[in-house]
């Protein structure tokens, strides 16, 4: 199979004499660094060990649900599966997955910079995150909480026992660490440019984290004030959520979901980002209507502070505004579109190879789409009342979070791992890994669409005997899906060791980060780049290339 | 020799030129260091309003259900007090955009005193906020501490109309909002003076009238925000239908 | 050699006259008296509105004068308007719930 990969003569390639991650040596050097590099590699670790706990919880889930009965676990403790699960993918994965961790390793090499805006803060925000999870840790060993990963009030304030203020501070904390992320990459994109790098030479990589960064910051505090307020009406009893006491249980939810509609987007934005360099990359080819990606970048970031109402349907909220939610709704699905539209038009008569990262890019493009065409039928208030709640529900986000964000993660960390480490990881191993991820995803999450339609409800361990066979199917899926996630986890590490040097750029990708060496110095860039040709400009890699042959020889 | 030692410090004087000892090494210049730390003050802000935000939404919801009860329970409360925290605050702020002033002029003595009158004042605040939050939980205004609906139900002043007990007991909701609001907006309040008496340790040590405003500036902005929010908190929770 | 104050550090910072921040605290000062004063005369609903006006107004005072915002970039107006943006969002669409919930009553 052809492969644009290019590496160095193995014989006499090595790894540069100085780089990041040799420069300082010693535990106090991580630890207390201020470079966005190490803090990078310490939320990737830090991810990582949160996915496996998250992924743990989620087979617990499926094992389950083979059988119509709550019979593996009790009720109440599978409620607390499915909520610590969700608690953990959202909050101390998927959030912080490709900003925290690609982003803030490429985002100054992409524009020229030494490093983020504000160095420090971006250390505190991995403190804060792992502080987070250390609670919620501790909240799970402590008995867990059983109200779902949305704390629905009054469940949470009035009718549990379980540990729920020991969680909402967890995703307090964990909400800091995501509030200052943003706050570092937006000022740092508008900041800290290199000369010559105006907005429009800017990779798309770069718009996508912008649009998260303002997500990010302006959403995130919501969350943070309703999670007081539970805290507050379940210790002190204030009474804003309580009925008797002329409270409003939906107000909680208003605040909530405020936040957590735009988090979904704080979530799939990077993940398209990766999608738009990884697309050109491997279609040869610069991205089809970079302007139009842009804007809607930024039009998503925008839209999805109007939609949040539809998560709550059927609460009990006004029909009107449900009216006008269910339309505004439709209307942020059409910058996603736009982009799916560019993207396919990049690959169409585009040099198209099928290296790991590329096989995850298109079991992106594939399962995004499907996801989010199943979130225009759950916009539509007829068909809602009869899908919310039920698999359906389940089904679209996993496509969408899973099927979209975790597959656009995969494409980065591959795609990015040779400037990160320098080695590349075994090719073959990382495409059987791919399809291994895809298959597995669709026998999980493609029943799940059936189930939900037929009726069964989200949040049950036991459910009536008809839906046993597609949960069997989902589960066996979610067997394949765990290898398929797994097999990265162990080749991965092995190549740091055994892996072939990368060297500077061997995906032949356009990008500044592509024209320093692997791994970077700390200091990123001998000399701050001028930046003079556009994005994605292939041609001027080839003369670039061409020019250093002739002087070479 | 004495070419040698004269090159050194030209060199020196050269790099002390370009890089002054409080620029950090990842900017470019100083006014691209100052730019940034200012837009990160204020992105901050941002965010602020938006936790900020929550509670004023939960407060415009109840008070356009309840408002005989949020009347009521803003009438309870000192308009005298009020309008003096408010001004004393509006008084801080100018003494804070004074030592910002001093800062740049480069004046210490100037700049020490205006932040040592901000933090006096941010002080008075709080005390007189203490001496408030006891006469509420005195007059069993606190809610969850012996909370007692009888001044709402059976009120001592004449001119003032008794509630009925059901929206009596929802003065409840505004006294746990009143707390709420003014308790968080206290808490930003001691964050600033704490932060405040650290920056005036360091001013007095020369730290910000060589050039280096910045952090001035920046507190600054985050002491006005304070500010701010108790100007709108002050018409919304002491001046509710006062005129019963 | 004496320590000389390079020029470079002092690059172009504008700094507002004392006596213009003098004068926007005796207007802040007044509004106050102004916003305590007008509560205590029934205007029916026009209390809150004319309470909020002045409210914004002492506001907008802080932020153009003491906060420097109106000698500051347009990056950083567009700032404070999209943290304005976002919290109007939130009150706006969330009481688009609360008041039409009764609505036709059906």
């Amino acid at each position: 199979m052809s492969t644009i990969l290019s590496l160095p003569d193995q014989t006499t390639a090595k790894l540069p004499r100085k780089h990041f991650l040799n420069q300082e040596y010693g535990l106090r050097s991580w630890l207390l660094t201020s470079d966005h590099k190490r803090i990078a590699i310490l939320y990737l670790c830090s991810i990582t060990f949160f996915f496996v706990i998250g992924g743990v919880l989620a087979g617990l889930i499926r094992l389950e649900l083979l059988t119509p009965a709550s019979d593996l676990l009790a009720t109440d403790t599978y409620d607390k599966v499915f909520s610590m699960h969700g608690l953990i993918m959202i909050f101390f994965f998927l959030l912080p997955s490709v900003p925290a961790t690609i982003g803030n390793f490429l985002i100054p090499l992409m524009i020229g910079a030494r490093d983020v805006a504000f160095p420090k803060i971006n250390l505190l925000s991995w403190y804060l995150f792992v502080t987070g999870g250390m609670v919620m840790l501790a909240m799970m060993v402590l008995g867990g909480v059983d109200t779902g990963w949305t704390f629905t009030v009054p469940l949470s304030t009035h009718f549990l026992n379980t540990n729920v203020v020991a969680a909402a501070t967890g995703v307090f904390i964990a909400g800091f660490s995501t509030i200052l992320t943003g706050l570092n990459f937006l000022v740092t994109i508008h900041r800290m440019r290199c000369p010559g790098m105006t907005w429009f030479r800017l990779p798309l990589f770069i718009w996508g984290h912008y649009a998260t960064a303002i997500l990010q910051i302006l959403g995130t505090p919501v969350l943070a004030i309703s999670l007081v307020l539970i805290i507050l009406e379940r210790t002190l009893n204030i009474g804003v959520f309580d009925p008797t006491k002329g409270g409003d249980p939906l107000l909680f939810q208003h605040l909530f979901w405020f936040y957590s509609h735009p988090a979904v987007y704080v979530m799939i934005l990077p993940g398209m980002a990766v999608m738009s360099e990884v697309i050109s990359t491997f279609s040869r080819k610069r991205v089809f209507g970079y302007t139009a990606v842009a804007f809607s970048s930024v039009a998503i970031a925008v839209f999805a502070f109007f939609v949040w109402e539809h998560h709550m349907f059927i609460m009990g909220v006004s029909q009107y505004s449900a009216l006008v939610f269910s339309l505004l709704s439709m209307l942020v699905a059409v910058p996603s579109a736009i982009k799916v539209f560019n993207w396919s038009m990049t690959l169409y008569k585009g040099s198209i190879t099928f290296e790991a990262p590329m096989l995850y890019a298109f079991g992106f493009i594939g399962l995004f789409t499907i996801g989010g065409m199943t979130g225009i039928m759950l916009a539509t208030l007829g068909m809602d009342i009869h899908l919310t709640e039920t698999y359906f529900v389940v089904a679209h986000f996993h496509f969408v979070m899973v099927g979209g964000m975790l597959m656009a993660y995969m494409a980065g960390i591959h795609f990015w791992w040779p400037k990160i480490t320098g080695r590349m990881y075994p090719e073959t191993m990382s495409q059987v890994a791919a399809m291994m991820t895809f298959i597995g995803f669709i026998v999980t999450f493609f029943p799940q669409f059936i189930l939900g339609y037929l009726g069964m409800p989200r949040r049950y361990a036991a459910y009536p005997a008809d839906f046993q066979v597609l949960n069997v199917f989902s589960t066996a899926g979610a067997s394949v899906l765990g290898i398929g996630y797994l097999l990265p986890m162990l080749y991965l590490p092995w190549s740091l060791v055994y892996g072939k040097i990368a060297g500077d750029n061997p995906w032949q990708a356009t990008g500044l980060e592509w024209q320093i060496q692997s791994p970077p110095l700390t200091e990123n860039f001998i000399e701050i780049p001028i930046m003079d040709h556009e994005a994605y400009d292939y041609d001027w890699l080839a003369n670039k290339t061409r020019h250093e042959v002739q002087t070479v020889g | 020799m004495d070419s040698q030692v004269t090159a050194t410090v030209t060199q020196e004087d050269e790099m002390r030129a370009t890089h002054p000892p409080f620029m950090k090494h990842h900017f470019a210049t100083l006014s691209q260091q100052r730019e940034t730390a200012s837009m990160g003050m204020w992105v901050f802000l941002m965010t602020e309003i938006m936790f900020f935000g929550g509670l004023f939404c939960a407060y415009l919801i109840f008070r356009n259900w309840y408002l005989p009860a949020f009347s009521a329970g803003s009438n309870a409360l000192s308009v005298v007090f009020g309008t003096t925290m408010t001004a004393i605050l509006i008084l801080s702020s100018f003494t804070m955009a004074m030592a910002v002033y001093s800062a740049q002029m480069r004046r210490k003595r100037p700049l020490v005193a205006f932040m040592f009158i901000t933090l006096i004042l941010g002080l008075v605040f709080l005390t007189i906020k203490g001496v408030e939050w006891h006469g509420e939980y005195v007059e069993h205004h606190v809610p969850g501490m012996d909370f007692s609906i009888q001044a709402f139900v059976h009120p001592t002043n004449p001119k003032a109309v008794p509630l009925a007990p059901d929206m009596a007991e929802k003065s409840q909701l505004f006294f746990s909002l009143y707390f709420l609001m003014t308790g968080m907006h206290a808490l930003h309040m001691i964050i600033g003076i704490s932060v405040l008496c650290f920056l005036l340790w360091k001013a007095t040590k020369n730290a910000y009238t060589e050039g280096h405003v910045m952090p001035i500036e920046n507190f600054g902005l985050y002491w006005h925000f304070v500010d701010i929010i108790w100007i709108f908190l002050f018409p919304l929770l002491y001046l509710i239908s006062r005129y019963r | 050699m004496t320590e000389k104050i390079n020029p470079e550090y002092q690059e172009e910072i504008h700094v507002v006259k004392p006596s213009l921040y003098g004068a926007i605290l005796i207007i802040l000062l007044i509004l106050t008296a102004l916003t305590a004063g007008i509560s205590f005369i029934d205007l029916g609903v026009f209390n809150a509105v004319i309470a909020l006006a002045i409210a914004c107004l002492k506001a907008s005072l802080v932020i153009l004068f003491f906060m420097h915002m109106h000698y500051s970039s347009r990056l950083l107006k567009m700032t404070l308007g999209a943290g304005l943006f976002a919290f109007g969002l939130l009150v706006t669409l969330t009481l688009s719930d609360y008041v039409t919930r009764a609505w036709g009553r059906w």
